[in-house]
């Protein structure tokens, strides 16, 4: 009979966290700003077809960091939700926080339950009838729920993000302004700067109708 | 495994993603009316004439505002024209709650589509999939709950309006000028058959399209023409290279009160 090799529970957490936070820390981060009358996702992208921000409902959209099939798969969750809690409800009925919560659950689950952690790190934004309802939610790969205010940042270097943009941001900003400092932000992070082109960034906006959101192209993003 | 959490976040991948219907299916509640066989004499509201048009910058759909239980009104407001997305209108015929239902779904669904995969269907496929909908409700068709709608939108592709009618058995039929359906359908094809040219502006669609709803209304009483006491006037949209528009009140009410007083 063969014993099985026992690993106290801190050690295997630490090492799981551990794996997961080396993957995330790879790849690049996402910022998210509040402007005058919504809030500005961005980040670097070099390609055009496989998004890391996306519309999740009316007013809530999403951004992922981290291994691309593992964040696909929760942002199609986040949408099937959405859209199944809407259709059998209302459309009204569909919030960011129940979406983040159900991310968290599923995160935290598989973090425990799964061989490998989800190397991932996602936020749920929402843009509400006034500045006072937005909602930025931050998941990390444990589970982990935050709720942010004003900014927000997830990936690998978000420590000198978050420092950058404490500098930065004013509240009541136009998009210009948030799109500046976003990009300033990612920028000073790099060591040689972002290519030009590289860069992903879409809204939700109160002003945008019922589906507020929007990505902005490039000429948009570069003339800011 | 892909672990299955109840249904706080559906992540399976037994299912296809783009399908919201598919989803429904998959967990059983996707809008079902089972009838018993044999069960006679249910008469649920009914909506009538709905027609749509082509013209230079697009498409126009219109439908008038009644619905009918038997020989009553049972509704005067009824809207039975929908946007289906940014660039497609959809008006239903017959049963209204069914229709209404089914309209939903279908908004959903293309919703999804697109949200899922990042880029709307085509417009071709739009109808192909309304067709599907419309099959899967044979069998209460069969029972007498007939949901005929039509689909129009434009087609950012091709850069022009296109149209689609339907069968009760999910025939789909491109239409190149204009088509009618509904219990004032008829009507409203033979005065649209009088008047209607390929070069018409937007001005002359919806002074057309209201047209053909009054004449329906002449001959076809589950057809409500406008209700000039309480104000009730058809509703007309257009679907051009901009998407889909709804027409301001005022002018339909001055495109009614013309056809009224020409009315045949």
């Amino acid at each position: 009979m063969t014993v099985p090799f026992y690993v106290p529970p801190e050690q295997l957490m630490k090492d799981r966290a551990e794996y997961a936070r080396k993957g995330i820390s790879r790849g690049k981060s996402i910022v998210a700003v509040e402007y005058d009358t919504g809030i500005l996702i961005l980040g670097e992208n070099s390609s055009r077809t496989l998004h890391k921000i996306s519309e999740i409902y009316d007013r809530i959209a999403f951004a992922g960091v981290g291994k691309y099939n593992e964040f696909e798969q929760l942002r199609i969750g986040g949408i099937r939700r959405a859209d199944l809690t809407g259709y059998a409800y209302s459309r009204s009925d569909v919030t960011a926080k129940g979406i983040a919560n159900a991310y968290a659950q599923a995160l935290g689950h598989i973090f425990t339950h799964e061989v490998k952690p989800y190397e991932v790190e996602l936020m749920v934004v929402e843009v509400g009838v006034d500045p006072d309802d937005n909602r930025i939610f931050k998941v990390t790969y444990d589970g982990t729920l935050y709720a942010d205010r004003r900014f927000s940042v997830i990936g690998g270097q978000e420590e000198s993000l978050i420092e950058a943009l404490e500098e930065s941001y004013e509240d009541d900003a136009p998009l210009e302004s948030a799109l500046a400092w976003a990009k300033a932000a990612c920028s000073s992070v790099t060591d040689d700067g972002v290519v030009e082109g590289d860069w992903e960034a879409a809204i939700v906006d109160r002003t945008n109708g019922r589906r507020s959101f929007r990505r902005l192209d490039l000429d948009e993003i570069e003339a800011a | 495994m892909i672990p299955q959490i109840g249904d706080r976040l559906p992540l399976e991948t037994t299912t296809p993603a783009e399908s919201f219907s598919a989803l429904l299916r998959s967990r059983g509640v996707e809008p079902r009316w089972d009838i018993v066989p044999g069960t006679d004499g249910i008469d649920p509201p009914s909506a009538t004439t709905v027609i749509a048009l082509r013209y230079a910058g697009g498409v126009a759909v219109a439908g008038d505002r009644r619905a009918t239980a038997g020989n009553l009104i049972a509704h005067r407001r009824v809207e039975k024209v929908f946007p289906a997305d940014d660039f497609s209108a959809v008006a239903i015929s017959g049963v209204a709650g069914i229709a209404v239902e089914l309209t939903r779904l279908f908004q959903t669904e293309l919703e999804h589509y697109e949200k899922i995969e990042g880029r709307r269907l085509s417009l071709e496929g739009k109808a192909n999939h309304l067709a599907s909908m419309v099959r899967r409700q044979m069998p209460m068709a069969f029972q007498g709950l007939v949901v005929i709608p039509l689909f129009a939108g434009y087609d950012v592709e091709a850069d022009e309006g296109r149209l689609y009618s339907f069968d009760v058995v999910g025939g789909r039929y491109e239409e190149l000028d204009y088509t009618a359906t509904g219990s004032g359908g008829r009507d409203a094809r033979l005065y649209l058959r009088t008047v209607y040219r390929d070069d018409l502006t937007e001005t002359e669609v919806v002074d057309i399209a209201v047209a053909a709803l009054v004449a329906a209304a002449e001959e076809d009483t589950a057809t409500g023409g406008p209700d000039l006491k309480r104000g009730i006037f058809p509703s007309v949209v257009v679907v051009d290279a901009d998407g889909y528009r709804v027409i301001d009140e005022e002018l339909v009410e001055a495109s009614a009160r013309a056809a009224m007083e020409v009315a045949p």
